[in-house]
C-alpha cells in the first residue's frame, strides 16, 4: 500500500478522511463543552457589570461572591423607543425573561429591532434592538447607580461592554469591555484597568445635554477646558479609540439611552 | 530505553527548540509577562505538540507527500481548537488573558517543525515523547523568561508579591521595560548566549568574516 500512497485516489481519500475525523473531533468538543463555556461567559458578563459599578475589585473580591453581589442589582427592561424603564409586569407581559434577555439576538430580529440610517449609526452596528436591560442599584428606593450595556464597532470587531453612571446620570463610575476582537496589546488595551480608571469621574454630557465625551488622540492636556469630558486615547489604536468614543456617543445619545436618562432625571 | 530518554531530554538543553532551533519566538515574546499565563501556554503547547506528533506519526505511511503539510496543519489546527475549547470551559479567565495566542499555537513553528522533522519518520510512541520533550524545552525557556520579566517588571512570581511595589506602599520601583515585548527579545538573546557559552558545540560558524578597512577602500 505504501508504494501507491501518492496515487490520486489516495490523495483524495486521505484528504477527505482527515477532514472528516478532524471535523467530528472539533464539533464533538465544541458541542460537549458548550454549556460550561456559556456559564463562564455569563459569569464573566456579570462580573463586568460589577466591575463597571465599582463593586468588584479584581484580585480582591472573590469570584465566588459574584452571584451574591450581582443579586443587589435590580434588572429592568428599557424601551428605547418609548425611552422609559418598563415595570417588571410590563416586561413579563412582553414575554421577556430579564435574566435571560439576549440583546444581541434581538438586534438581529426584525420584529425586535430597527435598522439604523447611516447618519444615525455612528457606532456602526447596523441594527438597534428596541429593548435593552438596565442594571439598577437602589438606595432608599431611589436609583443610586445605573449600569447600561453598550456596544459598537472598533477596528476589527464589535466591542461589548458596560458603562456605569452615578445618580446624576452624567458622571461615569466605570466602563468595562467584556468581549472584543481587537489587537491584543493595542486595541485590546480597552481591557487595561489603568486605562479604564481614566474614565472614573468623567462627565458624559455638556451643559446643553449633548454627549461631549471624547477619546482624544494621545494624552489629555491637563489645562484643557473640557478636561472633564476627555479621556486619553489608546496608543497605537486610534481606530479602536475612535470606536469607543463613537459607541459612547451612540448609546448615550438620542438613539440610545440619552432620552431615558433625561426622563428619569426628571 | 536510553533512546526514549534522549529524545525526551535532549530538547531541553542540548537541542532546545528556542535556544538552538530558534523556533517559536513569537509566542515567547507575547505571553511571558506573567508566569501563570506562561505556564498555561507551555502546557497547551506541550499537549498539542505531543498529540499532533503522535497522530501524524500514526498516519505517516498513508499521508501523500503532495498534501502532507496540509494534512499536518489540519491535525494541528483541530487539536488547537480542542485545547482552546477546553480552556474556555475550565479556565475562562486564563483563556481570556491568552486571547489569540492559544489560536496562534497553530502557527507556532515548533509544532509543525516537529511534525515534519520527526513524526513523519518515526513511530507514534517515540514521536509522542519527542513532542513532550520539545514542549518541555520550550517551557524551560518560556518559564525562565517569564520569571525574569515578572520578577523585575511586577516584583512578583506567580502573582505572589516578592518585592513590594512603590505603588502599593513598598520600596521596589518596577522596570516598565520588562513588561514590554522587546525585553523578552533581550532576555532570550542573553539566554541563548549563556546556553552557547556552556555548550560550545552549539555555536555556529560565522557565515562571513569582516574584512579590514573595507569602508576606506570603497570611498
Amino acid at each position: 500500500m505504501a508504494d501507491n500512497k501518492d496515487s490520486i485516489k489516495n490523495v483524495i481519500g486521505m484528504a477527505l478522511s482527515v477532514c472528516l475525523v478532524s471535523a467530528i473531533i472539533v464539533a464533538g468538543s465544541a458541542v460537549s463543552l458548550k454549556p460550561m463555556r456559556l456559564a463562564n461567559k455569563e459569569q464573566d458578563r456579570n462580573k463586568n457589570i460589577l466591575i463597571a459599578a465599582g463593586l468588584f475589585q479584581p484580585g480582591v473580591t472573590k469570584e465566588a461572591q459574584i452571584g451574591e453581589l450581582f443579586r443587589e442589582f435590580e434588572l429592568r427592561l428599557v424601551d428605547l423607543d418609548a425611552n422609559r424603564l418598563l415595570t417588571l409586569d410590563e416586561s413579563s407581559a412582553l414575554g421577556i425573561d430579564l435574566s435571560k434577555y439576549d440583546q444581541r439576538r434581538a438586534s438581529k430580529d426584525p420584529d425586535l429591532s430597527m435598522a439604523l440610517a447611516t447618519k444615525e449609526d455612528i457606532a456602526s452596528i447596523g441594527r438597534r434592538a428596541q429593548y435593552s436591560v438596565a442594571y439598577l442599584l437602589k438606595k432608599d428606593k431611589q436609583i443610586d447607580k445605573i449600569v447600561l450595556p453598550i456596544h459598537g464597532y472598533g477596528l476589527w470587531s464589535v466591542l461589548y461592554g458596560f458603562v456605569a453612571l452615578e445618580n446624576d446620570f452624567n458622571t461615569v463610575i466605570g466602563i468595562t469591555f467584556y468581549e472584543h476582537g481587537e489587537t491584543a496589546g493595542l486595541g485590546g488595551e480597552v481591557e487595561n484597568p489603568r486605562w479604564k480608571n481614566l474614565w472614573i469621574g468623567k462627565e458624559i454630557f455638556d451643559a446643553d445635554g449633548q454627549v461631549a465625551l471624547t477619546v482624544v488622540k494621545g494624552a489629555v492636556n491637563p489645562a484643557s477646558k473640557t478636561l472633564v469630558h476627555e479621556v486619553d486615547g489608546l496608543s497605537g489604536a486610534s481606530l479602536t479609540s475612535r470606536g469607543v468614543q463613537n459607541l459612547i456617543a451612540f448609546w448615550l445619545g438620542e438613539q440610545g439611552f440619552g432620552p431615558l436618562l433625561k426622563n428619569i432625571k426628571g | 530505553m536510553s533512546n526514549v530518554k534522549e529524545v525526551l531530554l535532549a530538547p531541553i538543553f542540548t537541542n532546545n527548540p528556542i535556544g538552538l532551533q530558534i523556533l517559536g519566538i513569537c509566542s515567547a515574546l507575547a505571553v511571558t509577562t506573567k508566569m501563570s499565563v506562561a505556564l498555561v501556554m507551555c502546557i497547551a503547547l506541550t499537549v498539542v505538540t505531543a498529540f499532533s506528533n503522535m497522530l501524524i506519526s500514526l498516519i505517516r505511511n498513508r499521508i501523500p507527500t503532495s498534501i502532507r503539510i496540509i494534512v499536518q496543519m489540519t491535525v494541528i489546527a483541530s487539536l488547537v481548537i480542542v485545547v482552546d475549547q477546553v480552556l474556555g470551559a475550565v479556565a475562562y479567565d486564563m483563556s481570556k488573558q491568552l486571547t489569540v495566542f492559544i489560536g496562534l499555537i497553530i502557527t507556532n513553528c515548533i509544532v509543525m517543525g516537529r511534525a515534519e522533522a520527526f513524526a513523519m519518520q518515526n513511530p507514534p510512541g517515540i514521536s509522542f515523547v519527542d513532542g513532550i520533550g520539545n514542549g518541555l524545552g520550550y517551557s524551560v525557556v518560556l518559564m525562565s523568561v517569564a520569571a525574569i520579566r515578572e520578577f523585575f517588571g511586577s516584583g512578583s512570581l506567580f502573582g505572589i508579591e516578592i518585592m513590594p511595589l512603590i505603588t502599593n506602599g513598598g520600596w521596589y520601583n518596577p522596570m516598565g521595560m520588562m513588561l514590554l515585548p522587546p525585553s523578552a527579545f533581550f532576555i532570550i538573546g542573553l539566554l541563548i548566549w549563556a546556553l552557547r557559552s556552556w555548550k560550545t558545540e552549539q555555536v555556529e560558524a560565522p557565515e562571513y568574516e569582516i574584512g579590514g578597512h573595507t569602508a576606506l577602500s570603497q570611498s
